[in-house]
């Protein structure tokens, strides 16, 4: 199996005035053709940075220093930006957090989605209007006509990101960067999106990297995951693996505070302590300062190393010998 | 919607009856205009009949009552120099008074936009830093000094300026423009980029703001994900969003805009409703002040009223805010 | 500045927001410049009398055949004219110097008395809240919807030319401003506790005002003022050269620019030039300050 996405060493950093901030800092993982990768960690772990780092949306005073993302064997830091404007929303498209703010308010829905197949393929605006209409007709938008001729205000929170995933799919990606896009609806129109999204990537074959804090959306629907801290991939492997015996003491915890049917009346568990800042990290594992099992062995650098077959975490300590979590 | 619009429409009114008692009391304290009027060597019969004639024995509610009534009937009253009904000749003023005053808005927004835009996309670059300070300068600068400079420069020195008046004109719907002949033009240039100056400065900001703040927007980076080229995210996307604020600011500078008019008309010699105005109050015509001033608080109100309706119909989440 | 010495706690300056004002003020060169520059034109025009070769308005002095020497010129008396000469052969500098001094007289004065009332009017609004506020603040919004050079206009066309009364009329044009920045930090400051702690002691309500509510409200009106000083001397000299400000007899800069109109169109270039030159030079300083002090003043713009 190829796969449709490899990102190797990946450091992204910003330039501030206060310090380098090492959002991404040496991180690693693969996405196979078709498959649903989860890549799930707190806020300001770096994730978000990750996603923007692939499609080449990193912003000054951040660049990418390091590291290589082969998308079908070219590597995309390399490119240049007219080749990356080329590919993004066109090979690789990107689906943002929040809805109400990824469609532009004073541009109507068509005239968002046409440019969008304008902007990659030399067709008629009748056929770029057909193509906005059937997209729209997939992610399940009733009178998609009607709907076109409208301003995003007039649609709901989940209409919106029902758009922006239609707009995602207009050239049939073969890779989809999903931030967070369901975080910001209500539960039931979140459990629709992800229903409607799962279906259309296994329809079209196309790859997804879902990009989430929540580990129950990630159990459903990824295949692989990765959980990031402190900009780093602290464990990978494949999603029920992982979820059933996770290596990482930051994954058993984060599996540990979801609250769960099963665990009713339990009080629940929660990882001490916060997030540390990215401008002083200290040298060694980022997370020992909230770790159960840290000691002196947690000062030197940890590195990804595969521990059980298909499984790789970056830990001295590793939940390696117990039975699941 | 229209009990919001009846309320506004109210209140205008409101301030209306309000600054016409303003004016009228105020001028009616300005010294007397018997005294300018009427020869000093006129005697006392005929000093009687002037001031009958002109309704000036009255008290000065009743003035005050007889001049609205007028006033409802579309009768400003008279001039007390030209001898002409005041709205006239304001009316005739006035044209001249808005070709000036357009044709700045639209050298403020021709200059200005662009620049901004400029200063936008590039803060730190040393062009929009130019840009920038420029701008300090242009709020700093005394209007009527520049316009004087100006003469000095393109009239006096370059000569490739006319220095005062309108040119030629040319019949468009029954009133005479300046910017339609080529003589004309060259007239209303100079003038013009002289009461845009301040408002040049004011787009600049404006629009250097507004892209800058546009440009952290998600649907701005979205735009990008969707692989558009820059130059459709830069003048599609992000135009587009700051196009609103800067129309609004603009438009509700017409008035002010009216209003500067007079000190740049001055200086130019340009015959409109600002130098009229001017000259009025050295005369102390009164009728023509009240009227003047009148006038400008009317076209105050509707500009407002004009510019919330350009606002509505630029922006789609004002308009169908309404709607509903 | 070193993190190894050790310095006793009560060695160390204490940094009080006014000493954490001035440090930053002076952090930025282009504002010391303004203030520099500000300085310079101010000491001018208070020292007028003494630093200038020549006493304008005193028409022994003067000599009509001196008229309208270009810069540099010789006059008949010996004397030198840097600046030129006017019509009636006025010395430029010299008058440039006495019409700074009434220019930022008028300016300046126009803006405390401005300030005097519209803060306090301001304050009272927040204060006292319903039908005083609203009141207060309708006329507020009518003043300001109106261009301050029309109401000016207004103003002076009721009451005629004098410097007392342009004083009046920008006054009248320039409280609102004043009375609106002191009402929206008041309103802010009146929910504080401190202000409760006050009203809970009893005390006077002038003195909730003026010692409790005031000095907190000062930041915004400091970069109120500033800005409003250059528009009030802008003000002056633009109604000055429309021929409606300040009379013959006490020319401000605005009028030594209108008495150079006439000349300018046959090359004399200077009468008109370098009053306009110092007008500028004024109101650039002090809007380089402003700009400044409303970045340094600013809480929202600070991390």
């Amino acid at each position: 199996m190829s796969a449709t996405l490899e990102v190797r060493n990946l450091r992204t950093h910003f330039f501030t005035r206060a310090g380098v901030v090492k959002a991404v800092d040496g991180v690693s993982f693969t996405v196979g053709r078709g498959k649903v990768m989860g890549l799930v960690g707190e806020s300001g772990s770096g994730k978000t940075v990750t996603g923007f780092s692939i499609i080449g949306l990193v912003d000054a005073p951040g660049r990418v220093v390091e590291g290589e993302i082969l998308y079908q064997g070219r590597n995309l830091a390399k490119l240049s930006e007219e080749e990356m404007r080329s590919l993004r929303g066109n090979r690789i498209a990107m689906i943002f957090q929040d809805p109400m703010m990824t469609l532009n308010p004073v541009l109507r829905v068509d005239t968002q989605m046409i440019e969008t197949v304008l902007a990659h393929e030399k067709v008629s605006k009748e056929e770029a209007r057909q193509r906005a209409r059937d997209a729209l007709g997939m992610v399940g938008i009733p009178s998609p006509d009607e709907r076109l001729k409208s301003y995003p205000h007039q649609f709901s929170g989940g209409m919106r990101q029902r758009v922006a995933i239609a707009i995602a799919l207009l050239h049939r990606p073969e890779l989809i960067i999903a931030d967070e896009p369901t975080t910001a609806l209500d539960v039931t129109i979140q459990g629709q999106i992800l229903a409607e999204v799962q279906k259309l990537a296994a329809n079209t074959g196309t790859s997804l990297i879902w990009i989430t804090h929540d580990l129950s959306v990630v159990a459903g629907l990824a295949d692989d995951i990765a959980v990031m801290y402190a900009g780093r991939v602290v464990e990978d492997g494949p999603v029920s693996e992982v979820l059933d015996r996770p290596l990482h003491p930051y994954t058993h915890g984060l599996i540990g505070s979801v609250p769960s049917r099963n665990k009713r009346g339990e009080p629940l568990r929660q990882i001490p302590g916060m997030t540390p800042s990215l401008l002083k990290l200290p040298a060694g594992c980022a997370f020992r300062a909230r770790c159960p099992r840290a000691d002196e062995a947690c000062l030197a650098e940890q590195k990804l190393e595969e521990l059980l077959p298909g499984r790789h975490a970056r830990c001295a300590h590793p939940h390696k010998d117990e039975v699941p979590a | 919607m229209t009990v919001y619009l009846l309320r506004r429409i109210s209140q205008s009114f409101l301030v209306l009856i309000a600054m016409s008692i303003i004016v009228f009391v105020g001028v009616y304290a300005v010294g007397d205009p018997v005294e300018i009027l009427i020869s000093p060597d006129a005697d006392q019969m005929e000093r009687e009949r002037a001031i009958q004639a002109l309704g000036l024995d009255l008290p000065l509610w009743e003035q005050y009552a007889v001049f609205v009534w007028r006033a409802l009937q579309g009768d400003l009253g008279r001039s007390f120099v030209y001898n002409e009904p005041a709205l006239q000749l304001i009316l005739q003023k006035m044209p001249a008074t808005l070709e000036l005053a357009f044709g700045s808005m639209f050298i403020s927004i021709l200059i200005g936009l662009p620049l901004g835009m400029y200063a936008g996309l590039k803060p730190d670059s040393a062009g929009s830093k130019l840009i920038m300070a420029g701008s300090i300068l242009g709020f700093s600068l005394p209007t009527f000094w520049v316009g004087l400079m100006l003469i000095m420069v393109f009239a006096v020195q370059l000569g490739w300026l006319p220095s005062t008046g309108r040119g030629d004109t040319a019949y468009f719907l029954g009133l005479q423009w300046s910017f339609l002949t080529t003589n004309g033009l060259s007239h209303l240039l100079m003038p013009a980029v002289n009461l845009a100056l301040f408002k040049i400065s004011l787009v600049i900001r404006l629009t250097r703001s507004g892209v800058r703040e546009t440009m952290l927007m998600d649907y701005v980076k979205f735009a990008r994900a969707k692989g558009l080229s820059p130059s459709r995210v830069t003048f599609v996307h992000v135009f587009k969003n700051i196009l609103i604020p800067v129309v609004t600011v603009v438009g509700l500078e017409l008035g002010s805009t009216i209003a500067f008019s007079v000190v740049t008309e001055s200086v130019f010699a340009w015959p409109g409703m600002g130098k009229l105005i001017i000259d009025s109050i050295n005369v102390l015509d009164r009728p023509v002040i009240v009227a003047y001033l009148l006038i400008i608080v009317v076209m105050f109100i509707t500009i407002n009223l004009i510019v919330d309706l350009l606002y509505s119909a630029l922006d789609p989440r004002v308009r169908l805010e309404g709607k509903a | 500045m070193s993190d190894v010495t050790l310095v006793s706690p009560g060695a160390v300056k204490e940094e009080t927001p006014f000493r954490r004002f001035v440090s930053e003020f002076f952090a930025s060169k282009i504002a010391v410049g303004g203030l520099l520059v500000f300085t310079i034109i101010a000491l001018l025009a208070i020292l007028a009398p003494w630093i200038t070769p020549q006493n304008p308005s005193d028409l022994a002095q003067l000599d009509i055949m001196d008229g309208r020497l270009e810069p540099g010129a010789v006059g008949g008396g010996g004397m030198v004219h840097w600046l030129g000469t006017d019509d009636q052969g006025r010395d430029m500098l010299s008058g440039i110097i006495y019409g700074l001094r009434i220019s930022l007289t008028v300016g300046v004065g126009s803006a405390l008395i401005a300030c005097l009332v519209g803060a306090s009017l301001g304050l009272l609004a927040a204060y006292a809240g319903g039908k005083t506020d609203s009141l207060i603040m309708r006329v507020v919004d009518l003043q300001l919807s109106f261009p301050t050079i029309l109401a000016a206009l207004m103003i002076l066309a009721f009451l005629g030319k004098g410097i007392m009364n342009v004083v009046i009329a920008l006054v009248i044009v320039e409280w609102a401003y004043y009375a609106r920045t002191v009402r929206g930090s008041a309103l802010v400051e009146r929910r504080r506790e401190y202000i409760e702690a006050a009203q809970c002691l009893a005390l006077p309500t002038s003195r909730i005002l003026f010692r409790h509510l005031l000095p907190n409200c000062l930041p915004p009106l400091i970069v109120v003022g500033t800005i409003q000083i250059a528009r009030a001397i802008a003000l002056e000299a633009t109604l000055s050269f429309l021929g409606l400000g300040v009379p013959i007899t006490e020319p401000s800069l605005g009028l030594l620019i209108a008495n150079g109109y006439e000349y300018m169109l046959s090359g004399k270039y200077w009468i008109s030039f370098y009053p306009g030159i110092a007008l500028l030079v004024t109101i650039v300083s002090i809007n380089l300050m402003g700009d400044h002090l409303r970045d340094v003043l600013n809480p929202r713009l600070k991390k």
